[in-house]
């Protein structure tokens, strides 16, 4: 069961804050909101009335509007033409359109126009197209899906002054967030959902960050913190001038100087599509770089097969596990072949050792604390934490120098995300090299030992974790701190920073169908 | 587990014969709509076959089972090779004319001549591989394309090599020498026809499907590719080899298909072999859920319909083609039965484990209670 006694009232002009970990029930309470699912029992009152939602449209004609997480926008398209799409009747999709969205966008603060191509646009822009989008259609609630998640700092500031723009105009806003100090800042009301049932509702003035999150998980909350260094100053893993030419000239990534050393953690920050997504390509053999080299141990595998490099030690934890890490419609055993299929103990010879394999896994689901039934179901039944620690071990009984790990506690539960901490910090001690790209400036902060910011496929900034802010780092990121050489006017590189995304695309935004299977609950 | 296995096999019994009922109503919706006796249709569909019969519809099974095969190797790749046809159809050419040589004695003349058929056919197949991975081009294209290709050039070169058959209009290649000639078994009692000698090759066919499939690092590396590209080259699969492997292999098996017809009943390749093998194969592959033993069932099936529709005409009035309306509503419908028990599967499994993880908790948190 995904909810159950889920009750809280939101007030009208407010902004109410949904906080609660991975896996709490957020997602299935938005789509019951939405009419993307049916409740079991209870009701739904909108201004006093009762409402049946059976369909996203019903929730639309109630006036409440969503906005994803990840953005539902027709790159190919101009702002209008993406606001229109599906709403023809409204107001057409002519001259009718763009000054009703004109005046939209002039009532609430939200600075767009309509005849920009989405393609130009940053995340923050797309975002506020998502905006438009909801309130074109006549939305008075809106319900806005951990929108934080893509933004870095500073567009954060200029999300949370659209929301008060739309409060101040008697719209609600209902905001899902678990970034605490984010929902204290912006929320007038904060409900607060645990395994699927609210479990306190606290007004922002009243609590700190500390106690919310302690409320959130029901107990102590983990950090992710390093003991003391463990770094050596051997290299295991050197890139050197890597160059990956992309299709319309420029490059994707561009002179990438790297040395990862036995016992360290390199994070790399960045916004989304800033070549993170490459740089483990090309280190992992999916990608021949254009020019220079990479170096395991010494050895130049700058041309090795992915799976020679597999072969060789280095484990590999992708950013989109539905996509690159399993397969989700067979059994776990066969999961933990996956990626290691040359390699014991899940084969002999040319033949799966399905003995080896089966009895491994078993070894993996108690270490690693997988929590499964059992080895026989398959990896797409599992939640999305169980899926990342069966992963992660998996990689770890074959990593024996590199591990490259991206994004390795996105989707997952606050248990499971202690739990890979720990395991990349025991990874760490036990000598390997380990390359950390996320998303989440405190895991980057915390689990570091050297921080490099990543901006339009160049490596331009090195940070200590022991000094640096999120402050600091976003402003790295979007090329705001001046850091990068050649870099335009700093106002415009923040949204420059953002055009990648559309280069990449898919890749980048972890499947839709992601967040369906995540909570079987 | 074994809950979850019954459940399991349940389901995928539930499927086709769900797909079996709607076929039989949906028909006998037509049947009437279009004042056609159906009772008389279903008494001479379902009468007991005789001996003779009993021996084609396995025949027939035979060669059906060597079509899916080859289809299903593509099909676990994600490939869809409509080109079995061609295949086949090259493959016994090239087979026919080279037996019809009697270069070789008796049975390493059928030995040889198979490997012949096997090269053939994989090598039409090639082609299409080779524009998928240096090109892009779609195999289901190509495939198509290649058919019409194949029985043109087939064609062209059987009017090259030609001789005709004695007292007939019909031409063939060179029939081939008696030794090399398989005249069957007697497994039916009763039956005064023979089942092909070549039932072995379907079994050994079936055998090492399963056995490469399901055993080998190959076979996982393919069924990896097919359930999900993004993870299998991250895994460290070679697609574009694996796509050009798994496209040669099914063209070799489809240049296997003609094979029990040519040395058990034919001997020879001409304008009268059989045609469309290669279209049922993809029928029966899904029907078959690309299983070796699910497939060798569907294939009796078809070969079953196939034979009791001759008497269509002269019992019924009705003409035997009426058995492709019911072989299409059976693959329409089990297209979409599949795929409804596919997720009905899924979303049972998420269940279950959802349910078994929070016994577990529970069970934890007693003994905690007890131990306090």
């Amino acid at each position: 069961m995904a909810n159950k006694d889920i009750s809280f009232a939101v007030r009208r002009g407010t902004v109410h804050a949904l906080v609660g970990e991975n896996g709490a029930g957020k997602s299935t309470l938005m789509k019951i909101l939405y009419g993307v699912q049916r409740q079991d029992e209870g009701t739904i009152k909108v201004n006093g009335s009762e409402v049946t939602l059976h369909s996203p449209s019903d929730a639309i004609d109630a006036g409440i509007g969503m906005v994803f997480q990840h953005f539902m926008l027709a790159d190919n398209l101009t702002v209008l033409e993406n606001v229109v799409l599906g709403a023809e009747k409204l107001h057409g999709i002519g001259g009718g359109a763009r000054a009703e969205i004109r005046r939209i966008a002039e009532d609430f603060g939200l600075d767009v126009d309509p005849d920009d191509l989405v393609a130009d646009l940053g995340v923050g822009d797309r975002q506020r197209v998502e905006i438009l989008k909801v309130l074109y259609r006549g939305a008075k609630i809106l319900i806005l899906d951990e929108p934080t998640a893509v933004l870095v700092p500073q567009e954060v500031d200029e999300l949370f002054d659209n929301l008060r723009e739309l409060k101040a105009e008697g719209l609600t806003v209902i905001f899902i967030s678990h970034k605490l100090d984010e929902v204290l800042s912006v929320a007038d009301d904060i409900t607060v959902i645990r395994r699927g049932t609210t479990v306190a509702s606290v007004d922002p003035s009243e609590v700190n960050a500390r106690q919310l999150a302690e409320l959130m998980v029901g107990s102590q909350l983990p950090t992710p913190e390093t003991s003391e260094s463990t770094v050596t100053d051997r290299v295991v893993l050197s890139m050197r001038d890597i160059t990956l030419a992309g299709g319309e000239g420029r490059d994707l990534l561009h002179d990438i100087d790297l040395d990862i050393h036995a016992g360290e953690i390199v994070g790399v920050a960045g916004v989304e599509g800033n070549g993170q997504a490459e740089l483990v390509e090309v280190i992992m053999g999916m990608r021949e770089p254009t020019a220079g080299t990479v170096h395991l141990e010494g050895t130049d595998i700058s041309d090795w097969e992915v799976r020679e490099i597999r072969e060789a030690g280095v484990g590999y934890i992708p950013e989109d596990r539905h996509r690159h890490g399993l397969l989700l419609e067979a059994p776990l055993w066969e999961n933990r072949i996956l990626g290691h299929q040359t390699e014991r103990p899940n084969v002999k010879g040319g033949l799966i050792d399905a003995r080896g394999a089966k009895s491994d896994t078993e070894r993996i689901v108690r270490e690693y604390d997988v929590r499964t039934p059992s080895i026989f179901v398959t990896a797409g039944s599992l939640s999305g934490g169980n899926q990342q620690k069966l992963i992660v071990g998996r990689e770890m009984s074959h990593a024996s120098k590199v591990l490259v790990a991206s994004h390795p506690t996105r989707g997952v539960d606050v248990g499971a995300q202690s739990a890979i901490w720990d395991l990349m910090r025991q990874a760490r001690h036990e000598g390997l090299g380990v390359l950390l790209i996320s998303a989440d400036l405190e895991e980057l902060i915390g689990l570091s030992d050297t921080i490099r910011v990543i901006l339009r496929g160049r490596l331009t900034g090195t940070f200590d974790p022991d000094t640096v802010t999120s402050q600091d780092l976003g402003a790295a990121m979007t090329g705001a701190d001046g850091s990068h050489g050649d870099a335009p006017a700093p106002a415009d590189a923040g949204g420059d920073a953002a055009y990648p995304d559309s280069l990449t695309g898919p890749a980048l935004a972890p499947s839709p169908a992601a967040d369906d299977i995540e909570d079987p609950r | 587990m074994t809950n979850a296995n019954l459940r399991r096999a349940l389901l995928s019994i539930a499927a086709p014969i769900l797909a079996l009922f709607v076929a039989f109503l949906l028909t006998s919706l037509v049947l009437m709509a279009l004042g056609d006796p159906v009772k008389d249709v279903w008494i001479t569909m379902l009468s007991k076959p005789k001996p003779r019969q009993i021996t084609n519809i396995v025949n027939g099974a035979i060669v059906l089972y060597l079509s899916a095969i080859a289809v299903a190797v593509g099909f676990k790749m994600n490939l869809f090779n409509i080109g079995v046809d061609g295949q086949y159809r090259v493959g016994s050419f090239a087979a026919a004319l080279f037996a019809g040589q009697a270069w070789l004695p008796g049975v390493l003349n059928i030995l040889v001549a198979i490997v012949v058929a096997m090269v053939a056919g994989g090598f039409w197949a090639s082609i299409a591989a080779y524009l998928k991975v240096k090109r892009g081009v779609s195999e289901v294209i190509s495939t198509i394309m290649l058919n019409a290709i194949a029985t043109g050039v087939v064609s062209w070169l059987l009017l090259k090599v030609a001789v005709r058959t004695a007292g007939s209009n019909a031409i063939g290649t060179k029939t081939i020498p008696e030794s090399s000639q398989l005249e069957g078994w007697k497994l039916i009692p009763g039956a005064s026809n023979r089942i092909y000698s070549l039932l072995l090759l379907a079994v050994i066919v079936g055998l090492l499907y399963w056995f490469v499939l399901g055993k080998t690092r190959f076979g996982f590396d393919l069924r990896a590719t097919g359930s999900s590209e993004t993870a299998a080259v991250a895994s460290g699969v070679k697609v574009k080899r694996m796509v050009m492997t798994s496209m040669i292999a099914s063209g070799a098996l489809a240049g296997l298909i003609g094979m029990p017809l040519l040395f058990g009943q034919d001997h020879s390749y001409g304008t009268t072999f059989q045609a469309g093998l290669g279209f049922a194969g993809i029928g029966i592959a899904l029907l078959g859920r690309n299983h070796p033993v699910g497939i060798a069932f569907a294939a009796l099936l078809w070969s079953y319909l196939d034979t009791q529709a001759n008497g269509l005409q002269i019992r019924a009035g009705v003409a035997p083609e009426l058995v492709y309306i019911i072989q299409g509503i059976i693959l329409f419908a089990v297209v979409i039965a599949y795929e409804g028990t596919r997720r009905l599967d899924i979303r049972l499994e998420q269940q279950r484990v959802a349910r078994e993880l929070a016994a577990q908790r529970a069970a934890v948190r007693d003994q905690e209670g007890a131990v306090a």
